[in-house]
Order: structure tokens, then C-alpha cells, then sequence
């Protein structure tokens, strides 16, 4: 069999799919159609009432304006935009730290698209859907056990929606108590995810950030400066952006809930810590999971996803309904939670993405717990080699805790290469594309200088990590040689380099297509 | 053809160089000590971003080594209008600066002390600094000459058509050489609003500084009360909270209202201490950019025993999450001349950085930080 050789490491003769592909309503042609149906016949038409069933305030005046495009122009179409990725099955997944974008098995995408649970509908009897319930509660369970927490729901339909359950869950703990107005505070970290802060912020708690001390760690006495009897919870990550993990945050949860507060988990990736640590022990009253990161669902491009919200016994009856009850031989839907007044009502409509939670199942029980804990410490180790072998480069430094190792994730600075060269992370990121790699900067607001965040996870080879720091180091040393390359960047993709400097000009946003027509033509 | 000005400040960054920590008075002896001026070499790097410009393209200079020489250098159309002395002195960068009115856009070579001269001669249009001083504090410098160039020639060709108010700080040099950090606002300049090429301004969040402001501006203005007095500081930030309530504004004074009036502007210690007489008093204060200062550097009039009649917890900080990144963990600044009211005032506050939004930021009385 022939052996490829990837001594040589970098992809220097890649080059990305482009097609000079319009917009689809570009391509439409007044007539043309993709489907061609066939007129009623007499005795159906004469049955079926047609559009005269409609309300005629209900009925359009006129068309509306789709693109009328045949059916092989419109598989074309969407092929070709297909083929304009980066995706999870192209590229080595080390650039899109803090995503947790790991291999999914396809055997468990199969299981999903099986007849049996691809035609499924939530509102079957529950006699006729024993077996998905069975899985539901099941990997509850499963959830249980990894977190320590006492009961979880799948409804929400992804991590910020996740987060926004938990402050629901804060809101209707306090409500019940009659504190919900006294209470209206959220203590969260400058590197915990966006996320934490806006979902509350959106549930309509005020938001309060602690900075990183000098160790990388939320600052202990800005959180003693910040609680009070406005505290309504703390919602942080552990380990943060930065791959530093907090191991004091049994202090930080004693201190909050002494003020009288709740402490919320951010675990959307809960990758390193996988049988190595639990929200239970450190203090949490709930947590969530990303079923698409830690779980490998996988990633649905804004699309179904599984924000898995665990909570303690104490919390459990402001969960959303319905939630999944066994007696031993039968499994229900309990609806209970629904009359709560002071219950969050619904996150998303019925029990989650049947199909997410079953590819999680079937993720969990290949592996098995020794199987789950090795994912954590093959990730971190990845991650610890990576991190290695990037900080012996001179144009590369990590904030805080220098010489320690991190846990799943790194947040670098290039803050050097950037002074040296004026080549700065978000050149490199363009860069690294015309190799056929991901490479992602950070959240904003950008706190470390010239942020680069990398994690492995437990997927790739020694070789394939190997690549992607070969690369990095072609691209770090072009950027000393030949600094304008950048400027242009990337060469092998879709396209080159856009003006980004309008971006957050909503004057110059067309995020629709008719909002494009009435802005620019 | 376009206009853009062009200013070079040829001793600019010399004092650095040979461990001076700038230039401001002693740029004969960072000659003596062996500097080699660079200023120019630096305009030049951003000057070789508009030669796609360079047929279409006029600029006014003063003569010689301020910016006349340079465009020669490079090939472009030069028009002279102003002199430039030997060795050149801050006179000659604010008379050039007048001489500028033709100008669509300003380009000025230098560091803090450039940019204070520039806006002390009052120049408003659109104007990006080209860093080569020892002090760059004030976000109204590019990142790197050649960004400089380029953010110009986006201006020009329409591709950033924004801009936006900037801050002009300076430090004290002889205060800075002798280890102490004391940094001041002296105005406002305007600049074309590229996030990515501007000091302390690089993709720090999405949204814009001026957006960020009025979300700031908005959750103070839900916070006042009725019939209590409000002491406005300086700065950028509370200025976008006067424009909120449709007041004028003392952008380097400190102004009193009540109930959505103004009562004073740009008042004095003794006025202060004598408004606050038989009235609950809250002062409102945005920190000086580059080393955060927050009282005792160009707010004196806040005084030892102003503050002491206001109290810690009648103090309101409002401030972007850009100006808290840019401090890297260091503390905000509290230099009264007073110790036991920089005492007080020192320990963890909150700051206001959004509609209900607040970040936990430390005070310190202590002053001598590392800049």
C-alpha cells in the first residue's frame, strides 16, 4: 500500500474550492421551476376547496419574491457553496479553540437517520416512542453522573440558550422566594464566554465582570468586593478562555452562596475535565453541557444543537417541562413542572433534538467511563504538546501561570509578532486558510493583545497536530520575510481579503436580500 | 485632487532612544547622548501607503525637515506653509496646524506632545497620528507607521468614511523621569473610525466606541435622581453623557447639574465646595486614557476636600471596556496629594461599561506603576 508522506508537513499547493457562484436570487428566471405539479384531478378540485378556503385577509396580494430556478440549477447551486467551506471533515480541527470541534463518529449520524427515529414526531404517544424516551432518560442520567447535578432537560436548543435556562432557573429559584426583585445581579468572569453575560443580561439580570488576577485566576477580592445581597448568582467557566483552570473555585462557590447566592457551571466544554472533576464537588448548583462539543454530536451550524441544563434536587422543580419520569417499567413525560407558577415554563418547544441526545447516547456508551476519561486526558495531553511546541517559538507567549500547563485549551498572544512584524493575529488567521486550516482569534472583546486560541481536542494524531504547528511556524516566519503577503491574504481561498472596515456600520449591513435591493441597487 | 496635510516632528522618539523617556525639553542632550532622529524614516513608512495616490494627491507642509523634505523624498506634490525652525519647537508644529485649513485630512508625525499641539492650535477636520514619539498614550495614533498610511488612504478613497472623537493625553516627563506616572487630558482630536489600525482600539468588541459610550451615558442617566448635585469630570466618555441630556459640555473641566440642568460650567474648587453646601453631591468621573488616572491629574479641582464631602460611595466611574483592557490589570489612579483621601478611595469600585453592565476595576493611591 502506498505510504503518503507528510514529512513535508505544509500544504503549500493547497487550494480551496471557489466557484463564481451569484446569489440565488441572481440566478432566478421569471417562469423557470423546479417542480412541475400536476393539475388536480376534476373530482380531487372538485373536493378540495383550493385557496377560496383561505381567509382573503390572510391571502397574499401578491407572489412572493422567491427565486424561480429548476431543480439541477438549484443542486448545483448548493453544492458548489458547499464545497466553499472549511469544515470539520476537511481541515484539522485544532483552530477553533474553545468550540470543542472533535471527530463524530459517523456511525452515530447513521443511528440518527435511521427510519425509526428519523420519522419520528414529538407528539406520538408515549406507548409508541418507549424507546427515544428510554435514551432521553438515559443519558440524563448519564449527565448525572458526569456532573454530580440531580436532574437534567435537554430542551434547550443549544449552549446561550443553555445559559439563558440557567438564569431562567436563578430568576424562578428567587422569585419563589419572593427575592427576584431584591436579587438582580450576575457575577461573571472578563473570560468566561459572552455568553454568560448577555443570556442573563437578557433574562434581565444586571451584569457584573471580575478581571483575571495576576495568575490568570478571577480575582478572589473583586469577587469579596462584589457580593451582596443584590448577588443573584455567579455564572463563570472553569477552566476559562485561557485553559487556566481555577482550582480554588470551591472558594469562590462557599463565598457566593454564603452572600446567599446560586452558583451556575458554564461546562459547554467539558472536555478536559471528563471524570476528572465534577460541578457537584466544586460547588455548583447547576451546570450545563454542550452535547456538540464535549459530546460530539456534533456542531450544527446554528442548527440543532443541546444546551443539556443539570440542576440540583433543590432547583429541579423550576425545570422546564416535561421532563422524563420511569416507574420501572414505563417511561413518561411529566408535565408537573408546567404548573409551577414560579417554574421558567419553556426554553424550546417539547424535550429537546431527539436525534442530538441519541448521538450523544450512542457517543457515551462506545466509550464507556474509563473510555470518557480518556478523551479528557488524551485532550489534555494534545493540548499540552501543542502548547509545548508552540511557546518554544519566540513570537509566541501564553498570559499567566508561565511554565504550567493548561487543560484543553490555550489562549496565546502573538503580541510579539505583531510588534516585530506589524503582522497581527487576525492576518495570521486569514493566512492560515491558504493551507486549508481553521484558526480562530478570540471572543471579543479581545483582553490578551494579538489573541490566538487553539484547542486539539482528543481527535487528532501526533501527526496531524504536527501539521498544524509546521504550518503555524511557515506562517510565523513569512511574516518576518515577506510581512506584505499578508496584507492580501488569503491567496488559495474564495476570495481575498475583504474590507472589513464598515463592519460594524449598520448602515452598510444587507443581511437579507431585500435589504440589499433597497440599500445598494 | 485631494488634500491632506502633512506635519513631521523631526525630533520626535529621539529621547527614548538613549533611555530619556521622551523628548519634551532635552532633546540637545539625547543628541549629545547619541540619538539618531528616526521620525522621518517612520512618516516615511506611512507616506508609501498614498503613493496610489501620488498623481492625485496635494500636500501641504511646513518647509524642511517637518515634512517638505520628505515629500520630495517620495515624489509627491508639496505646497509649503508654514516654517520650520532649527532646531523645531512646538510653535512651529501649531503654526503649521493653523496653515492646514485647506487640508481634508491631517497627518502628523510624533508623540503625545505632537498631538497636544495639534489640538491646542485647534484643529478639528479629520486627522491620524503617525507613531514615532517616546509617549504614545493617546488613541489617536495608528498602531504602526504603515498602518498610519493605510488608514489614511482608506479615508481618502471613501472605504472609512467615519470618524470619531478621540482623546489626546500626555504624561509629565520630568514627573515620568523621576518614576512617577502622571498622565493628562488636553483635548480632542478627530479620526477616521478604523478600529483595527488605531492605538487602543483594536478589536476590542465589536460594537463602536461611540455606541459603547452612549449605553455607558444611558445607564447613568437612568441612575441620577432628582434635586441632587452631579459634578461631571472630563473626558470623552462623560461628555457623551452631557450630549445625552442635552447639555453642554467643559471636555477638560468639571461641570454641576441638577434635575437635567446645568447649573455651572467648568467650576473651580471654590466653586465646587461652595455648591456643595446643604446639597447631596455625586461626582461622575471617566479615567485619562493610557495610564488611568482618575483623580489628581487634570481634575485638580477635585480636591482632597471636595472628595471628602462627596464619599466613596457617591462616586460614579463610567469607562469603555477598551480603556479598562488598555490598563493590562493595573489599577486606576488616585493622586489627591492627600493620603488619607487616597486611602478611602482606594480598594475595588465598580465601573460602568454598558446599559447595566459594571466590571470590578482596583484603585490604588499608589502611583508609581510600572507604565
Amino acid at each position: 500500500m502506498k505510504k503518503i508522506d507528510r514529512s513535508a508537513k505544509v500544504r503549500t499547493g493547497f487550494h480551496q474550492a471557489k466557484w463564481d457562484e451569484p446569489v440565488i436570487f441572481e440566478l432566478s428566471q421569471p417562469g423557470e421551476r423546479g417542480v412541475l405539479v400536476n393539475r388536480a384531478h376534476p373530482e380531487v378540485a372538485a373536493a378540495v376547496p383550493g385557496l377560496d378556503a383561505i381567509p382573503a385577509f390572510l391571502r397574499r396580494a401578491e407572489a412572493p419574491a422567491l427565486p424561480e430556478i429548476s431543480q439541477p440549477r438549484v443542486l448545483r447551486h448548493y453544492a458548489r457553496l458547499a464545497q466553499e467551506t472549511l469544515g470539520a471533515d476537511v481541515n484539522i480541527e485544532i483552530g477553533q479553540g474553545t468550540c470543542t470541534v472533535k471527530y463524530s463518529p459517523k456511525v452515530n449520524d447513521q443511528l440518527a437517520n435511521l427510519p425509526q427515529m428519523r420519522e419520528m414526531h414529538p407528539l406520538q404517544d408515549e406507548s409508541t416512542c418507549q424507546g427515544i424516551m428510554e435514551i432521553m432518560y438515559r443519558t440524563g442520567e448519564y449527565m448525572c453522573e458526569i456532573s454530580g447535578m440531580d436532574r437534567f432537560t435537554f430542551q434547550p436548543g443549544g449552549g446561550s440558550q443553555g445559559i439563558l435556562a440557567m438564569a431562567s432557573l436563578v430568576y424562578s429559584y428567587f422569585k419563589a422566594r419572593g427575592e427576584e426583585a431584591q436579587r438582580n445581579e450576575i457575577i461573571t468572569t472578563i473570560y468566561s464566554h459572552p455568553s454568560d453575560a448577555a443570556a442573563p443580561h437578557v433574562k434581565g439580570f444586571k451584569i457584573v465582570y471580575l478581571h483575571p488576577d495576576a495568575d490568570g485566576y478571577p480575582d478572589y477580592e473583586a469577587l469579596k468586593a462584589a457580593v451582596s445581597e443584590r448577588t443573584a448568582a455567579f455564572f463563570v467557566a472553569n477552566p476559562e478562555d485561557t485553559g487556566v483552570y481555577n482550582k480554588n473555585v470551591l472558594q469562590f462557590t462557599r463565598l457566593v452562596h454564603e452572600a446567599g447566592g446560586l452558583c451556575a457551571y458554564d461546562q459547554a466544554n467539558a472536555n478536559g475535565l471528563l471524570g476528572v472533576t465534577r460541578a457537584r464537588e466544586a460547588g455548583f448548583d447547576m451546570c450545563f453541557f454542550n452535547l456538540h462539543k464535549t459530546f460530539s454530536t456534533p456542531h450544527g451550524c446554528g442548527g440543532p444543537a443541546c444546551g443539556a441544563v443539570g440542576c440540583t434536587a433543590a432547583l429541579e422543580a423550576f425545570l422546564p417541562a416535561p421532563l422524563i419520569r420511569f416507574d420501572g417499567t414505563t417511561y413518561r413525560y411529566d408535565y408537573g413542572n408546567a404548573a409551577n407558577p414560579n417554574g421558567i415554563g419553556k426554553i424550546r418547544e417539547f424535550n429537546g433534538v431527539a436525534p442530538v441526545i441519541l448521538k450523544a447516547y450512542a457517543w457515551i456508551r462506545s466509550l464507556g467511563p474509563e473510555g470518557l476519561y480518556q478523551v479528557a486526558k488524551t485532550a489534555v495531553l494534545n493540548n499540552n504538546y501543542l502548547f509545548k511546541k508552540l511557546m518554544e517559538l519566540p513570537c509566541v507567549d501564553a498570559p499567566y501561570i508561565p511554565g504550567r500547563q493548561r487543560v484543553e485549551q490555550c489562549r496565546y498572544t502573538l503580541e510579539t509578532l505583531y510588534r516585530e512584524t506589524g503582522v497581527g493575529t487576525a492576518d495570521v488567521q486569514r493566512r492560515m486558510m491558504d493551507f486549508g486550516l481553521h484558526y480562530w482569534t478570540s471572543h471579543h472583546p479581545y483582553y490578551v493583545p494579538e489573541p490566538m486560541t487553539l484547542e486539539p481536542t482528543e481527535t487528532p494524531s501526533k501527526a496531524d497536530i504536527d501539521e498544524y504547528i509546521e504550518t503555524l511556524k511557515y506562517v510565523f516566519d513569512e511574516a518576518y520575510r515577506d510581512p506584505d503577503k499578508f496584507k492580501h491574504a488569503p491567496y488559495q481561498s474564495v476570495c481575498h481579503r475583504l474590507d472589513e472596515s464598515n463592519m460594524d456600520d449598520p448602515d452598510q449591513w444587507a443581511v437579507t436580500w431585500r435589504c440589499y435591493l433597497k440599500k445598494f441597487r | 485632487m485631494k488634500t491632506v496635510g502633512l506635519i513631521v516632528n523631526p525630533i520626535a522618539g529621539l529621547g527614548g532612544r538613549v533611555g530619556l523617556k521622551g523628548t519634551d525639553g532635552v532633546a540637545d542632550e539625547a543628541l549629545r547622548r547619541g540619538a539618531v532622529p528616526a521620525a522621518a524614516d517612520r512618516a516615511a513608512a506611512a507616506l508609501r501607503e498614498l503613493l496610489p495616490l501620488r498623481d492625485s494627491l496635494l500636500i501641504l507642509c511646513p518647509a524642511g525637515e517637518m515634512g517638505e523634505a520628505l515629500c520630495s523624498r517620495l515624489g509627491f506634490t508639496c505646497k509649503v506653509v508654514s516654517g520650520c525652525s532649527v532646531p523645531s519647537s512646538a510653535a512651529d508644529t501649531a503654526a503649521a496646524a493653523r496653515a492646514m485649513g485647506g487640508a481634508e485630512l491631517l497627518l502628523f508625525a510624533g508623540g503625545d506632545g505632537t498631538a497636544r499641539d495639534i489640538a491646542a492650535a485647534g484643529w478639528t477636520k479629520p486627522s491620524v497620528g503617525i507613531p514615532a514619539g517616546v509617549k504614545i498614550h493617546s488613541p489617536v495614533y495608528a498602531v504602526r507607521p504603515e498602518a498610519a498610511g493605510r488608514l489614511a488612504l482608506r479615508y481618502l478613497t471613501g472605504r472609512c468614511a467615519g470618524t470619531r472623537e478621540a482623546e489626546v493625553v500626555d504624561i509629565d516627563e520630568d514627573a515620568y523621569r523621576a518614576g512617577r506616572v502622571s498622565t493628562s487630558l488636553y483635548g480632542c482630536l478627530t479620526v477616521p473610525d478604523d478600529r483595527d489600525l488605531l492605538q487602543h482600539g483594536k478589536a476590542p468588541s465589536p460594537a463602536s466606541e461611540r455606541s459603547l459610550q452612549r449605553a455607558i451615558a444611558e445607564e447613568m442617566r437612568e441612575r441620577m435622581k432628582p434635586g441632587v448635585n452631579y459634578l461631571i469630570g472630563p473626558g470623552t466618555t462623560t461628555k457623551t453623557l452631557m450630549e445625552l441630556l442635552g447639555l453642554p459640555n467643559t471636555l477638560l473641566g468639571v461641570d454641576l447639574i441638577r434635575d437635567g440642568a446645568l447649573v455651572q460650567a467648568d467650576l473651580s474648587e471654590a466653586d465646587i465646595l461652595r455648591s456643595m453646601a446643604g446639597h447631596e453631591t455625586h461626582l461622575i468621573l471617566t479615567p485619562t486614557g493610557g495610564q488611568g488616572s482618575l483623580l489628581g491629574r487634570g481634575n485638580q479641582q477635585l480636591s482632597a476636600a471636595v472628595l471628602r464631602g462627596v464619599g466613596t460611595q457617591r462616586l460614579h466611574i463610567l469607562a469603555t471596556q477598551e480603556k479598562l483592557f488598555a490598563l493590562s490589570g493595573r489599577p486606576l489612579l488616585v493622586d489627591t496629594g492627600d493620603n488619607e483621601v487616597d486611602r478611602a478611595f482606594s480598594g475595588y469600585a465598580r465601573v460602568i461599561v454598558g446599559y447595566h453592565e459594571e466590571q470590578m476595576i482596583r484603585i490604588s493611591g499608589e502611583s508609581k506603576n510600572d507604565p
